[in-house]
């Protein structure tokens, strides 16, 4: 199983909170509605959102969230890393919008869960 | 602008907190400018522009008007709203800062692209505010010589 | 790509079905933001959403987006139905969830609406 450190690697993405990188990613969420992440995201994934704020650190402890990635170049508030940092929550950011990203990230898990 | 003489013009009330007819009038500024025959991308940049500024009031206000005012020279819209008036005009023009509230953004709105929306969409712009007053909002896209924004 | 393609890729239901509908899809926007639609989608682009709110059809219209995917089979209310018809935005469901859209149509050579990067 990939981890999150393979992932961050293999995208090229930008590590901005350091949380435990060494775990296995399951799948991935997309979503930039909280309570949508809230109410169907599962355990281990990564969530995809352009969302920057610290209710996204919230929302990604209390659903054991591997990992979020920020897309499109967009940078998390200060509060948002302060708060990742304090509940270990790893964030990400990338150059690639949402949709580029996904494609990447679905490819990148399929083959991995093939072999 | 066809026989028109004169400029066309317009004017909405807007209410705070109406979602279900946000937007309303700039559907009707779309359909008055595709109907002068203004090219594509210029009404398009209108309607976006104007939908942005539109929804800041409904989010951020109590209640506002949105006016239009079309010259074979140029799109006038000035939006005034009864609203919080913005403290930091500087940092609220930045992308990504936004003072909505949760709620907000779960009806997908709120990340701070607003005003940076506004602007980039318009050839002037100019906000005025005073906090706990309201906040004037007055734009103009021109019809000729104007830059073609592409919108990428 | 064919609009029908994508429905019968997706498995998705054809909720509102623009008259003319003859669409080349060559680009996607993914986001449930709408000043996100407004400042990075292109004109005839697809956006795939998982908001399910009658704004999203205001959105398509002001921003020439001809054609609406909502994901993870949210329930679409008769008000985001009814503007659809009304601004004549063709409307898709699928029961996908919004990561596995985003792949799928990826795969099939779909560009990104932002190229700005």
């Amino acid at each position: 199983m990939l981890t999150i450190n393979d992932i961050a690697e293999k995208l090229g993405l930008d590590l901005k909170a350091k949380g435990d990188v060494h775990k296995g990613v399951t799948g991935c969420y997309i979503s930039d509605l909280l309570s949508d992440v809230m109410a169907n995201s599962k355990d281990h994934e990564l969530w995809v959102t352009l969302q920057t704020h610290p209710n996204v650190v919230a929302v990604a402890a209390i659903k054991g969230i591997s990992g979020v990635i920020i897309t499109n170049g967009r940078s998390p508030e200060a509060d948002t890393l302060k708060r990742a940092a304090a509940e270990n929550v790893t964030i990400m950011t990338s150059p690639y919008s949402t949709f580029e990203l996904a494609g990447l990230l679905y490819n990148l898990l399929k083959n991995a869960n093939v072999k | 602008m066809g026989d028109n003489k004169g400029p066309v013009e317009g004017c909405f009330q807007l209410m705070g907190g109406a979602f279900a007819n946000a937007g309303t009038a700039s559907s009707e500024l779309k359909i008055v400018l595709t109907n002068l025959g203004v090219p594509q991308d210029i009404t398009r940049r209108a309607a976006i522009a104007a939908f942005e500024a539109e929804m800041n009031v409904i989010i951020h206000a109590i209640a506002g008007t949105l006016h239009y005012e079309i010259t074979p020279e140029r799109i006038h819209i000035d939006i005034t709203d009864m609203g919080p008036g913005i403290e930091d005009i500087e940092l609220a023009m930045r992308e990504g800062y936004s003072t909505a509230p949760d709620w907000v953004r779960e009806m997908g709105w709120g990340a701070g692209m607003g005003l940076p929306n506004i602007r980039k969409n318009a050839d002037t712009f100019k906000i005025d505010s005073v906090p706990g007053e309201g906040t004037t909002l007055e734009i103009d896209i021109f019809l000729s010589g104007g830059r073609n924004a592409d919108n990428k | 790509m064919e609009l029908g393609k994508v429905v019968e890729l997706l498995g998705g239901t054809v909720v509102v079905s623009k008259k003319d509908g003859a669409f080349d899809i060559t680009a996607v926007c993914t986001t449930d933001m709408m000043s996100d639609v407004l400042r990075f989608a292109r004109r005839g682009e697809l956006l795939v959403t998982s908001l399910n709110q009658p704004q999203v059809i205001r959105t398509a219209e002001i921003a020439d987006i001809p054609v609406v995917v909502v994901v993870l089979g949210k329930k679409i209310g008769k008000e985001m139905i009814e503007m659809a018809e009304k601004m004549s935005i063709t409307l898709l469901s699928t029961s996908l969830p919004m990561f596995t859209v985003c792949g799928m149509l990826y795969a099939k050579g779909l560009k990104s609406c932002v190229n700005g990067r």
